[in-house]
């Protein structure tokens, strides 16, 4: 009976390890490096300096923001972005106002000031660096998008 | 016939003596402008110092650092005299623990803010000039928002400080600055 569990249990290991195997070998890694090689050395790329706002590709896409953005802080108690970007600020700094959604909470509802929900603008609007795109993409924006 | 003046052994040991009290001083004033001095202060190393090192003037691709007496002492001595007298009073608050809580600190954040922020308003940035000298800016190669406010703050008589708020610290609550960039508390 013993010799049948302990049999049992050889085969299962046996099996687990080669179906890891055989998923590893599937397995497409962004890295560039296979998965259980280290990776290789990370690309260090710079956040673009100050450009023309980027169109949109898509009606609903945030607007990616065309200038560094390291250092600025966005607390509960200041926001480095809305001191340009505010409807009160925006016109003396020449910038982009946020949109009037903002200002929308959840059930909603429009506030005197931008929404805590929309208060934090790089979980929507990111810095761009100039790289190739990791995977090809054929999007194209619909022809009212077109620029 | 008696001598006049002073005897030659009294002058130097006058002088030997001055040096002595003279370099004693200012070496002791030295040792209170280090960053070392600074943040052996609980309430200088858990607040101000750990949000400084998230930033420009502690981390940045040139290595090259601003530390604590570089923008809060002045370099002139009639000038970092008078801070130091000053000083004494931050002393007494520390014996007091008028900031030794984090939340001490944060309720006092916006008038401390406020002091440094007058004092550099009041003297033209000083200690920002002593490294950021806009006479030999180049404009061109600074960022098209960085060269646009550049030129029109200085055309305005702005001072540094009246833009680069927060760049070595946390803000405070920035309410009554600008409440259009804080959440408004309900």
């Amino acid at each position: 009976m013993k010799k049948i569990i302990l049999m049992r249990m050889a085969v299962m290991v046996g099996l687990i390890g080669l179906s890891a195997h055989a998923l590893a070998e599937n397995v497409q890694s962004l890295r560039g490096a296979a998965l259980e090689e280290n990776s290789t050395d990370a690309i260090v790329m710079q956040y673009q300096k100050d450009e023309e706002p980027i169109p949109r590709d898509y009606l609903q896409q945030p607007p990616l923001i065309p200038h560094q953005i390291a250092g600025y802080q966005v607390t509960i108690k200041h926001n480095k972005c809305l001191s340009c970007h505010s409807w009160s600020n925006y016109k003396a700094k020449g910038a982009t106002k946020i949109s009037q959604t903002h200002f929308e909470n959840r059930d909603g509802a429009v506030m005197s000031n931008v929404s805590a929900r929309r208060y934090f603008c790089s979980q929507c609007h990111v810095p761009q660096v100039d790289a190739e795109p990791l995977v090809e993409n054929t999007f194209e924006p619909v022809d009212a998008m077109r620029h | 016939m008696a001598k006049k003046g002073i005897p030659l052994s009294v002058l130097i040991i006058g002088v030997i003596l001055g040096i002595l009290f003279w370099g004693g001083f200012n070496w002791s004033l030295e040792l209170t402008n280090t960053e070392e001095f600074c943040i052996s202060c609980h309430e200088m190393r858990d607040n101000v110092y750990v949000e400084y090192k998230d930033t420009i003037h502690y981390n940045n691709r040139t290595g090259v650092r601003a530390t604590c007496p570089d923008c809060h002492v002045p370099r002139e001595w009639v000038y970092k005299i008078r801070r130091k007298i000053q000083a004494t009073n931050e002393l007494y608050h520390k014996v007091l623990g008028t900031i030794d809580t984090r939340e001490k600190f944060e309720a006092k954040r916006l008038e401390l803010a406020r002091h440094e922020w007058d004092r550099m308003k009041e003297n033209d940035s000083r200690e920002c000039r002593n490294c950021h000298n806009y006479d030999y800016m180049d404009y061109p190669s600074q960022g098209r928002r960085a060269m646009d406010n550049h030129i029109r703050g200085f055309d305005n008589s702005l001072t540094c400080i009246d833009c680069h708020k927060g760049v070595a610290h946390e803000l405070p609550d920035m309410y009554k600055d600008d409440a259009s960039a804080v959440i408004l508390k309900h």
